[in-house]
């Protein structure tokens, strides 16, 4: 394994939970020139379908998973290499490839997968990785919770020690959300960083989430370093409400689906777990109330009633702005809001959730960030 | 937050969280406090099988010993129903509705409809149902069909911990008066099931596995059947067998039956009852009905044979519908693979 023309296409590990993922379709075929970044192969979880982008470049010289099959985790399903190396060598490196020992035994006895904390806005649970001296905290959007950032919060925790909470009314955070406004969602996420002891953090904001940290990042500069605001609430007026009354209102598989398929650039990606994992979620009591207060006083009737773009020109911590092209909650129009003040990056091929879609390319944006 | 619990504990919390939230819940059975009662005892079983345990210590007078006398304490609480409380009774085996049927037929199921809407009965009955626990013939039945066709009674069968933590918290909430039913070979098995509180809507099947193939629909203990069928189908044979489970038998979400036969276009229903005008005839009948332009086979039924339930342990395994007398009924509506 010790030669670096040639790199394995593993089976990711997309979360925790995840011990094995289902190949579901090669999106190039055997031969194609691969640059970092590019969507090599469509890989299924039970939890979500996703896409595996390339982590190097190389020409793509054996596609191994078969199409239907079901590997674990870190097994190999791939090659690249560059064109020159001699299709011996290849098949000797898929010969000697051995799945590395299952890690996740060790990870899960270093620590549970979540924990929970105390504070003025009731008691929140959290995920934490990493030990880098930057601090960075996911905050996600409306009806989300912290596995939003799946695919985000490993690739940042070599880089920073990332914390994801579940926001209240929301995940398997109390559900109580006081007047149900800006303020008191704002003041929940200071509260979570002072309960922790963090005294300063990058903010990552997806959605409503966005609001919130940009709403903190006013109200409380000196506890910002940073703000990444992705498919962003608080950027501009327009909001789809069909989106968010939908989800407050359907309480049954039939009715979720078309609603979170609202979410994505590919509606494929919306698995029967998914929307399990969401009722499951909505049937909790106290979640409708939530929800259905949050979605009144922040997004009633087609307009967000907090609209920050211009403060936060005023401000001077560095923002990244990241949208999906085709987001059909809040228009990508709204990326403009900042321009000039903020770096902005539209992607194409994603929709409103565009760190999922795009994990790749969102995780390189925020680590470039992060630098700044 | 959420972790593993048995079904037996998952029933147990729910009803000791709605004790908690209303004070007009109320538990009333043979044997669900302690016995005889005499105050040494208190709490020392929990009913039949220990199933309210512990509950005594936390709610007191709220949890009622009662008379051996169905008749008498499923009557005392349908009329408590009747009157604003809303009582969980456990009948222990629903083999025992003999004598108290009338109070569940003719009382519980028709107050709403004959007062006019004026009166309402919220009132859970939840019983042990299913054979596989060596209890014999009087012990071991599953009289699903006999309550899902009574109208004005809802009729609730789940198959795992979460299902029933949920589907028994929608039960006590319901101002119906429902049968909850408990397969007594599930209260051991596991499932994650969050600490709060939570409703699962009747009426909302659950799809336990995708496929496009042939759909299998049951409810209770045999779900766990028909997805070790899936299994094994998917492997030898390639067929992708769709998995549902009813979890509510009244209300039936027909609509999620329906859709998913007109993308697989067969039909398998396993129902532990007997074979005769039961949860499975009804499904099948349905379905030709409904969906027969969508049909490839005709629809096949893996029930319990048409007798009572055998005290012999080797025919009382044979006795509830197997994996493999499932898979071997989807392999009927495939009769290309059957040939190959």
């Amino acid at each position: 394994m010790t030669d670096t023309r040639i790199k394995p296409i593993v089976m990711p590990k997309w979360g925790l939970s995840m011990a094995e993922g289902k190949v579901t379709g090669w999106l190039k075929p055997e031969g194609t020139a691969i640059a970092i970044g590019d969507e090599i192969v469509e890989v299924e979880t039970d939890k979500i379908a996703g896409v595996v982008e390339a982590g190097d470049a190389g020409v793509l010289r054996r596609t191994l998973g078969t199409p239907g099959t079901v590997y674990p985790v870190k097994a190999l399903i791939g090659v690249l290499a560059d064109a020159d190396v001699p299709d011996a060598e290849i098949d000797a490196f898929v010969a000697a490839f051995a799945v590395p020992e299952e890690a996740g035994a060790g990870e899960e006895a270093a620590g549970p997968r979540y924990e929970f904390v105390d504070t003025p806005a009731g008691r929140l649970r959290y995920a934490r990785r990493g030990e880098g001296e930057k601090t960075v905290v996911l905050v996600h959007g409306f009806g989300g919770d912290l596995d939003n950032w799946l695919f985000n919060i490993d690739a940042l925790a070599g880089a920073a020690t990332v914390y994801a909470l579940d926001l209240p009314g929301h995940g398997q955070s109390d559900k109580a959300v006081g007047e149900a406004n800006l303020a008191f969602l704002s003041g929940a996420l200071i509260a979570f960083m002072d309960a922790l002891a963090i005294p300063r953090a990058h903010l990552v904001g997806h959605s409503m989430g966005g609001a919130v940290a940009s709403a903190s990042a006013l109200e409380h500069p000196e506890r910002v370093a940073s703000l990444a605001l992705i498919g962003s609430a608080g950027l501009g007026p327009e909001i789809n409400s069909g989106y968010t009354d939908g989800f407050v209102a359907a309480g049954s598989r039939r009715d979720m689906k078309p609603v979170l398929e609202q979410l994505f650039h590919d509606p494929g990606t919306v698995t029967r777990q998914l929307i399990e994992d969401i009722l499951k979620y909505k049937r909790l009591d106290g979640v409708d109330s939530a929800l259905t207060a949050l979605s009144a006083n922040l997004f009633p009737a087609e307009r967000q009633t907090h609209v920050l773009a211009d403060r936060l020109k005023q401000t001077d911590a560095p923002i990244l702005v990241v949208w999906g092209e085709t987001d059909r909650v809040i228009p990508a129009a709204h990326a403009g809001a900042l321009e000039g003040r903020a770096t902005v990056e539209v992607l194409p091929g994603a929709g409103h959730m565009v760190q999922m879609e795009k994990s790749g390319r969102v995780n390189e944006l925020l680590l470039d960030h992060l630098k700044r | 937050m959420s972790r593993t619990l048995s079904f037996k504990l998952a029933i147990n919390e729910a009803l000791d969280l709605e004790m908690r939230r209303d004070p007009s819940v109320i538990l009333l059975g043979e044997d669900i406090v302690g016995g005889s009662g005499s105050p040494g005892e208190m709490d020392a079983w929990g009913g039949v099988l220990g199933v309210t345990k512990g509950l005594y210590g936390k709610h007191g007078n709220r949890l009622m010993d009662t008379p051996l006398s169905e008749s008498a304490y499923i009557g005392a609480a349908i009329g408590a129903a009747a009157c604003g409380m809303r009582p969980v009774a456990e009948l222990m085996f629903l083999d025992f509705m003999g004598v108290c049927f009338d109070q569940i037929l003719n009382q519980a199921a028709k107050f709403r409809y004959m007062f006019g809407g004026k009166a309402k009965t919220p009132v859970v009955i939840r019983a042990m149902v299913g054979a596989g626990f060596r209890a014999a013939a009087q012990h071991s039945q599953m009289l699903t069909p006999m309550f899902t066709h009574v109208p004005g009674l809802k009729v609730v069968c789940p198959s795992n911990a979460y299902d029933a933590k949920g589907l028994l918290i929608q039960s006590i909430r319901d101002d119906d008066p429902v049968i909850f039913c408990e397969h007594k070979n599930l209260y051991a098995s596991e499932a994650d099931v969050p600490a709060e509180p939570y409703a699962i809507p009747f009426g909302e099947a659950n799809v336990v596995r995708d496929g496009r193939d042939v759909t299998i629909v049951s409810y209770g203990l045999t779900v766990h059947r028909a997805l070790e069928a899936a299994q094994t189908l998917s492997k030898r044979s390639g067929i992708e067998a769709e998995v549902i489970d009813l979890r509510t038998l009244s209300p039936i979400d027909w609509d999620t039956v329906i859709e998913s036969v007109e993308n697989t276009g067969r039909l398998v229903v396993v129902d532990e009852a007997n074979p005769r005008c039961s949860i499975a005839t009804d499904v099948a009948a349905y379905v030709a009905q409904q969906a027969f332009g969508a049909l490839k086979a005709a629809p096949q039924m893996v029930t319990a044979p048409h007798t009572p339930v055998p005290f012999s342990p080797a025919l009382e395994d044979l006795y509830i519908p197997s994996a493999d007398a499932i898979a071997a009924a989807v392999l009927k509506t495939h009769p290309q693979a059957l040939a190959a």
